[in-house]
């Protein structure tokens, strides 16, 4: 067991100067699950993409808050139960998504729920990126299918003016059989809830004894949130903190409307309680997950500015897809192959040297006639000068398409596959793929880059940037119309 | 520098075409051995009396062995190329040049194409290694961006185009149906074209052109000694190839309403075969109408028609067999076949076969003028290689 509060631990930096939550666009009526194997459930699921995976949904939960802060991101803590690759760095692929600079770590926390909280207290020892991401499944029909979730939150740790400070942190480890999961199997299993409940009402006491032994106030937490996968463990620790601090229990609802989004939840939480927080309250995130985590903040007189899109506002968008569509979507079943060649494995030397335009979405500007285009080239297309560019970023720029069609024909793992022109608001024109489409689509329709999975050949991922439209108005009430159907 | 008209130097002698067709039953090499053996028969000659081969293959061969073996030619200089859906024009500009330069008396070009060993839908495509950032759309995807840019630029109703691009595929399948080496050989309604199913963006399975097998041949020779071999020569008057940067995806000034690359091709072609109204001087015009709106829009590109207006003019029948300039009254891409790397000498053989009056039932109108135009278009709008020839029956 470890412990440490404000005066012990050593901290490089001083709060959360960023943070983001990203929803993916669909969502899942439980019901309908519980339907397929003649049960009964209430609330929805968030759904990520055919496309979406936790190394993309970390992008795209990251993206804002790193964006014009490349160089003050000290480290990136990657965490997720659903990870892409073993072996492989999955935090890397995140780092170059996000165009940071090369000398820093990049490293997964993982496979377990309890690397989300992890994460952030790494993030907060120096000064790094902690993004909790994670892609939730569980036998077809089964309650973790259900009740699972996908999302990612991103939070940057930092000493230039914080939204929230750190004003405490404390960890207590456990071992015992609650959850488990045979890594790359969705099929978890559970042990009987009370077993659990009981370990974590313990654990809970603990934590709570160790922040005030280190001189935490519990009286003075205006909010708390609760994250870990055993609902009834965590039903029970609200109370018992409730009682304890006399505060107000945040995002007790959150499961309910997005699923429990596993390693992810703890960010979920925390960004829901950082979006209600008002400038000098005193916010308590816990973990329950292997042990007790804590993080104690204090928001500042900056925290109303800091906000990006509240998780609440995300939470009431979204586009109602059907089951089927989702163990499509997922390879719980397989669909009829296309009559067309399979896609080729990207080249790893030749994606290494294109990575710039690959993964982070840069191009060239000509010096002498300063049209953009992508990737950099050597020669200009317009007034054929040759090795005269400067780099150019098109992450997070909006564009507008151009022209685009609709490919019934062409390999897609979602059919069909919907290509477009897309001419940036700063100039450069390109073609990429569109994604997260709701038909009709229009010429002259805003849509933004969106970092996305391709095929998967030989175990390779094809990541690559698409682009999404963006909608700003609430989808037309769904069920008869999916995303991937023409109106 | 400059590049200069050989109008008048080379002419072709012979020409073998087999039919274009789900060839289940037949291999390339036994493709490539029935035009070759038709050109031949054609002009009485022999493989050792042709000086120099080019073979224009898109996907089914590599290298001059894929026609040196299948024809057993022994100790003769034979080269493949490959040019997309200008192959097999390719193929022919090679022949001719070697013959123009006075490099070889006789050479011989032939396109073959083997597309139906593949067992996939549509054309496919060989791809050099990539990072896969390359959007994977299928060739319809590419050429239906045409259709909406054209109604939008233009302000042409949505069933107005529709109604011009459903006249392109009826007016070709009924060439189509009265040629014996079409691949389909069936008039359509219009209803049924209009009917089949959608493949990308506003196009249907009838607005393709069909997937064959298929080769076709040609010899050629000194234009002056063309009529010791034969009373029907043609005579090469322009070979005109642009090949385009690849930059319309990027260049902001590109609208997908026009092929730049044929612009610049037809231009070079009319002056280098001394052209100035290509709509009343030609004969015919074979064209790659590989989708149905390519042909509305290469009928601007050629210069048949004023800008925004082919559409009008496809429905007022000015391109059909009978009209003022029949386009593709051998049945085209769409009814023929296009079989990538026999396409370009194809086209060839049936303005050789207009131009002497040997056309059959499907015969146009208008073969005393002389003149005919093959034109192919490879790659996609915004980034392709264009083709043009001009071909006569008579000297000067």
């Amino acid at each position: 067991m470890t412990a440490s509060a404000n005066e012990t631990a050593v901290h490089h930096s001083s709060g959360i100067v960023g943070y983001h939550a990203h929803l993916p666009a669909y969502r899942l009526d439980r019901g309908e699950i519980a339907a397929a194997v003649g049960a009964s459930s209430r609330g929805t699921r968030c759904v990520a993409g055919y496309d979406e995976d936790t190394t993309t949904l970390a992008v795209a939960a990251a993206l804002p808050v790193v964006s014009r802060r490349e160089s003050a991101v000290g480290s990136i803590w990657l965490a997720t139960t659903d990870p892409v690759y073993a072996d492989k760095t999955n935090a890397t692929t995140v780092h170059a998504a996000l165009d940071l600079p090369p000398g820093i770590v990049a490293a997964d926390l993982g496979a377990a729920v309890r690397s989300g909280i992890v994460a952030l207290l790494a993030a907060a020892r120096d000064g790094g990126l902690a993004v909790l991401s994670d892609r939730r499944g569980g036998s077809v029909g089964g309650t973790d299918e259900r009740d699972g979730g996908d999302a990612a939150a991103a939070f940057l740790f930092g000493d230039q003016a914080p939204l929230a400070l750190v004003t405490g942190t404390a960890s207590v480890t456990a071992e015992f059989i609650d959850r488990w999961r045979a890594p790359g199997t969705p099929e978890g299993g559970a042990w009987e809830e009370r077993f659990g409940e009981q370990r974590y009402a313990e654990l809970t006491r603990h934590l709570l004894s160790t922040l005030t032994g280190a001189g935490l106030d519990l009286i003075g937490i205006s909010r708390f949130a609760i994250a870990g996968i055993n609902a009834r463990a965590v039903r029970t620790v609200a109370g018992t903190v409730r009682k304890a601090t006399g505060a107000a229990l945040e995002g007790g609802d959150l499961v309910g409307l997005l699923g429990n989004a596993g390693a992810a939840q703890a960010g979920l939480a925390l960004a829901d309680l950082l979006d209600a927080a008002n400038p000098g309250e005193t916010l308590l995130l816990i973990s329950l997950a292997d042990g007790a985590d804590a993080l104690v903040l204090r928001a500042t007189d900056a925290i109303a500015d800091g906000r990006g899109d509240p998780l609440r506002a995300q939470a009431a968008r979204g586009v109602t897809i059907g089951y089927p569509q989702y163990l499509l979507w997922r390879g719980r079943v397989a669909g009829e192959r296309s009559r067309r060649p399979d896609p080729d494995r990207p080249s790893a030397p030749f994606a290494w040297r294109n990575r710039r335009y690959k993964l982070s979405m840069a191009g060239g500007q000509c010096r002498k006639c300063a049209a953009l285009q992508f990737p950099l080239p050597r020669v200009c297309y317009q007034c054929h000068a040759i090795d005269e560019f400067d780099s150019v970023s098109a992450s997070g720029q909006t564009a507008r398409i151009v022209t685009f069609t609709v490919d019934r024909l062409a390999f897609s793992p979602s059919p069909p596959l919907i290509s477009a022109i897309i001419e940036f608001e700063q100039g450069g024109r390109l073609q990429c793929e569109l994604t997260d489409v709701r038909l009709p689509l229009r010429v002259g329709d805003p849509v933004i880059p969106s970092f996305r999975r391709g095929a998967t050949v030989d175990g390779i991922h094809n990541y690559l940037w698409k682009a999404r439209p963006v909608y700003q108005e609430a989808p037309a009430p769904s069920g008869d119309a999916g995303p991937e159907r023409e109106n | 520098m400059g590049q200069h008209s050989l109008s008048d130097r080379v002419a072709i002698i012979s020409m073998g075409c087999t039919r274009f067709a789900e060839h289940f039953d037949k291999s390339a090499d036994e493709l490539a051995v029935d035009a070759v053996r038709e050109a031949l028969d054609g002009a009485d000659l022999t493989s050792d009396d042709i000086d120099a081969f080019w073979l224009g293959t898109y996907v089914s061969g590599i290298s001059g062995m894929a026609l040196a073996r299948p024809l057993k030619l022994v100790g003769k200089p034979v080269t493949r190329v490959e040019n997309m859906c200008a192959t097999g024009s390719e193929a022919l500009r090679a022949a001719v040049h070697a013959v123009a330069c006075g490099a070889v008396d006789v050479a011989m070009a032939v396109g073959v194409e083997k597309l139906k060993d593949t067992g996939y839908a549509g054309l496919i495509s060989p791809r050099t290694q990539d990072d896969g950032t390359r959007v994977n759309t299928s060739a319809p995807a590419n050429f239906s961006l045409l259709a909406p840019a054209y109604k939008n630029r233009y302000g042409v109703a949505p069933d107005e185009f529709r109604a011009a691009m459903t006249h392109v595929a009826w007016k070709n399948h009924a060439n189509g149906a009265l040629n014996p080496r079409a691949q389909f050989r069936r008039e359509l309604s219009k209803e049924a074209i209009e009917r089949s199913p959608a493949v990308a963006g506003e196009l249907g399975v009838l607005d393709c052109s069909g997937v064959a097998d298929g080769a076709a041949a040609a010899i050629v020779t000194r234009a002056q000694d063309a009529r010791r071999y034969t009373d029907t020569p043609l005579y090469i008057k322009a070979l005109s190839l642009v090949t385009g940067d690849g930059s319309g995806a990027a260049d902001p000034r590109y609208d997908y309403t026009s092929f730049p690359e044929v612009v610049e091709c037809a231009g070079r072609a009319y002056v280098e075969a001394g052209i100035t109204d290509p709509r009343s001087e030609l004969a015919l015009a074979e064209v790659h109408d590989c989708f149905t709106p390519t042909e509305i829009v290469l009928m601007e590109d050629l210069g048949f028609a004023r800008r925004g207006n082919a559409w009008r003019e496809v429905l007022a029948g000015v391109y059909d067999r009978d009209g003022d300039l029949p386009v593709n009254p051998d049945g085209g891409l769409k009814s023929f076949g296009h079989p990538v790397g026999a396409s370009g000498l194809r086209m060839i053989y049936e303005c050789w076969l207009q131009l002497w009056g040997q056309a059959g039932p499907r015969q146009v109108g208008t073969a005393h003028r002389g003149l005919a135009l093959t034109q192919n278009l490879g790659g996609a709008p915004g980034e392709c290689v264009c083709f043009i020839s001009i071909v006569g029956s008579k000297l000067g």
